[in-house]
């Protein structure tokens, strides 16, 4: 069957701040450049960014980026690496000025400048004082972001596809990255997309967990494209959870509720939290009150029918100081738990909302693999960056506001290095393998042809309850072996998945099989990763290991998919100027 | 009124797809509830909210704005009550 190629200099798959940053730069630079996203761009999930984004300008208060780096390194529990922390944190002044310039409307001062918010875990003089670092355009950060960085695209004469879903990365027989398949919704057609280089800018997955804060376009396709081309998954362990997100539904209750005096309670009606944290009680730190809720609800006092939430109590409040403080709040209790919190409480669990994990990048935003001796060997024509790479600036742990940094940062980085690549080293494109599109047809006819399996829907609850209750926030290893058993079984079903509508054209069934294939390489990943790793550090708690064990531990993760091992590759510990922050302890 | 083609309905459907989660929940039982039902008028106000920017449609949909269509405001009153 012959597919329909077409060609570009650069092909971007992912049209969210990352994907919109790199194009904006390959664009202004002359190139052709593509980018592909499944839904409008100003509708990628970047949109739901509300804190802000961090950068040591120092508006509000002397700040400095080397204590940005310095609660970045604390902050991923020493998994970070350092070279790639300091670029990030280096940059980010220039970054959110470059925005500035481009139009996003910051929030000001009187005199003009950036306003600047506190946030979590932003500290002067290396964690003495808290920091106002977090510069915001509203509660719109990154609406705000979106919009301005596609008008930019759209002046710069970006092509978007819109509705076009990627479904497979192109390797040739050295193992160079060529291109893309991909899916137009539209029409149901699949096409090749021929490029002398292809970055992914395909944000995260926290869908695989049956309680996420993750609109649900956010399905890890990146990682499942990579999987299946035999590129690595590093640091799948970790994943960054809020403790408060509505039982059954996902959605976020803020902080604030429990520093207004919002407690929680568990089926006895005991406020739990004085037990676990005698002084900081409900407002001690997120990873610490969710492992409190999830050990709850694990002894047999959870709450409800099958006894799997806590309740978050506000009635004792008043109805004024609800209504005056937490409208947002009560709308959200109502409408996702049904319950009007002025009479009841509501009912929470801690809900997954980030992936510190992802594609192996490097700072350039170049994709690195191990390679012989070598760790990190860049594999020609890829690059990844945002939510879906792992470069890695996060570690074990995110710090609240560096993801939409990340995005820009990267972003532009991997446009500039894309740019260099395409000038210096592929004046023309490679050509194409002739089993291209193979793989992605072999995907979609096994779907049309299919009878007997199960529905699309079914298998990925299976899968979403399966890593929910063996991979949360709190991991054993009797657990997490018993996890590892069922997500392959339930990575079998996938295989078998039916979809009824067989049409062509904007087939939303068959998009989501597809998702599925993605989604399943992501929870296999994840739960191999977390089964073995024999440590506690940042997000990845494990009850029989309490301690980070920086002899044997401080390392990353990398899961091949092809045969579901894992091999580790050292921490980068040489920042690019500066003197290593060494490890210590993470207090608060 | 001429009616509604299939496939804009299956655009439509796919087009409820939104990067905020809370939008997500609340089009999901829509369209599970109400969306068959619709006359094509009312398909043709429902198009028009998914134009929206999501933070807008999201206001609207919590009673926070609102909108001067009448025919607009009728689906957004089933958005809100679902
Ligand atoms: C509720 C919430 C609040 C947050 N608040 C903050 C905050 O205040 N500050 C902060 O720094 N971070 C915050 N984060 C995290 C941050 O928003 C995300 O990490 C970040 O926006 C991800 O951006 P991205 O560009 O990597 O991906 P996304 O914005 O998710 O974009 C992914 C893009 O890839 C496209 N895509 C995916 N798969 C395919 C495919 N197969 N084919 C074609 N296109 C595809 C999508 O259509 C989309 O355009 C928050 C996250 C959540 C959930």
């Amino acid at each position: 069957m012959s597919v329909p190629v077409r060609r570009f200099d650069a092909v971007i798959v992912g049209g969210g701040g990352a994907g919109l940053r790199a194009a904006l730069q390959l664009s202004e630079a002359g190139l052709n450049t593509a980018v592909l996203s499944k839904v409008f761009p100003t509708r990628s999930h970047t949109v739901a960014a509300q804190g802000g984004i961090s950068a040591s300008l120092g508006n509000v208060q002397e700040d400095r980026w080397e204590w940005h780096m310095y609660d970045t390194v604390k902050g991923s529990d020493w998994l970070g690496d350092q070279d790639a922390i300091e670029f990030m944190c280096r940059k980010a002044p220039e970054a959110v000025i470059e925005l500035e310039h481009f139009g996003m409307p910051f929030d000001r001062l009187e005199n003009g400048k950036i306003y600047q918010r506190p946030f979590g875990g932003h500290t002067q003089n290396n964690g003495k004082t808290p920091v106002q670092r977090a510069c915001a355009a509203a509660d719109r950060t990154g609406h705000a972001m979106l919009h301005t960085l596609y008008q930019r695209n759209v002046r710069a004469n970006t092509q978007f596809f819109v509705e076009w879903m990627a479904l497979d990365l192109i390797r040739d027989s050295e193992g160079d990255v060529v291109g893309v398949t991909a899916l137009e919704m539209e029409t149901g057609e699949i096409f090749i997309l021929h490029a002398k280089a292809v970055l992914f800018a395909t944000g995260g997955a926290g869908r695989i967990y049956a309680a996420s804060t993750n609109a649900f376009i956010n399905t890890g396709d990146g990682l499942g494209m990579c999987v299946r081309a035999g590129i690595p998954l590093e640091d799948m362990e970790f994943w960054q959870f809020h403790p408060t997100g509505v039982a059954g539904a996902g959605v976020l209750i803020t902080e604030g509720v429990r520093g207004e005096g919002g407690i929680l309670l568990n089926s006895n009606g005991e406020r739990f939290m004085e037990r676990y944290a005698p002084n900081l009680k409900d407002l001690a730190p997120r990873d610490f009150v969710s492992r409190s809720m999830e050990l709850e609800v694990l002894e047999g006092r959870g709450c409800g029918p099958n006894k799997d939430y806590v309740l978050l109590k506000l009635d004792h409040l008043g109805p004024d100081i609800i209504k005056q403080r937490l409208p947002g709040i009560r709308e959200i209790a109502m409408k996702f738990a049904g319950v009007d919190p002025i009479k009841d409480p509501i009912p929470v669990i801690p809900t997954c909302h980030y992936m510190m994990g992802g594609i192996p990048t490097n700072y350039r935003g170049e994709v690195v693999v191990p390679k012989g001796d070598e760790p990190e060997s860049r594999v020609n024509g890829f690059y990844a960056a945002g939510e879906c790479a792992c470069a890695s600036v996060h570690g074990a742990n995110r710090l609240g506001t560096n993801s939409l940094l990340d995005l820009v940062v990267f972003g532009k980085s991997a446009g500039d290095h894309m740019i260099q690549f395409i000038k210096n080293e592929m004046p023309t494109w490679k050509e194409l393998p002739a089993d291209a599109a193979d793989r992605s047809l072999a995907r979609v006819a096994r779907l049309d042809g299919q009878t007997g399996g199960e529905e699309v829907p079914e298998v990925r609850a299976a899968m979403q309850r399966t890593v929910q209750s063996r991979a949360g926030v709190f991991r054993n290893s009797a657990n997490l072996q018993q996890g590892v058993e069922e997500i392959k079984q339930v990575a079998e079903r996938v295989k078998r998945t039916q979809i009824k509508d067989k049409s062509k054209v904007f087939n939303t069934a068959r998009v989501e099989a597809l998702e599925l294939d993605n989604l399943i390489e992501v929870a296999v990943a994840t739960l191999i990763s977390a089964e073995a790793r024999k440590e506690s550090r940042g997000a990845h708690a494990h009850d029989d290991y309490q301690h980070r064990d920086d002899d044997n531990w401080m390392k990353h993760t990398l899961y091949y998919g092809e045969t579901r091992q894992l091999t580790y590759k050292p921490v980068h510990t040489k920042p690019l100027s500066v003197d290593y922050i060494p490890p210590k302890e993470r207090t608060f | 009124m001429t009616p509604i083609d299939p496939v804009e309905l299956k655009r439509i459907r796919w087009r409820s797809r939104r990067g905020l989660l809370e939008l997500d929940l609340v089009l999901e039982r829509f369209l599970a509830q109400r969306f068959d039902a619709l006359s094509p008028a009312q398909l043709a106000a429902y198009r028009e909210l998914l134009d929206l920017p999501d933070n807008d449609f999201l206001d609207i949909v919590n009673g926070k704005a609102d909108l001067d269509d009448a025919a607009q405001m009728e689906i957004v009153g089933i958005l809100r009550a679902i």
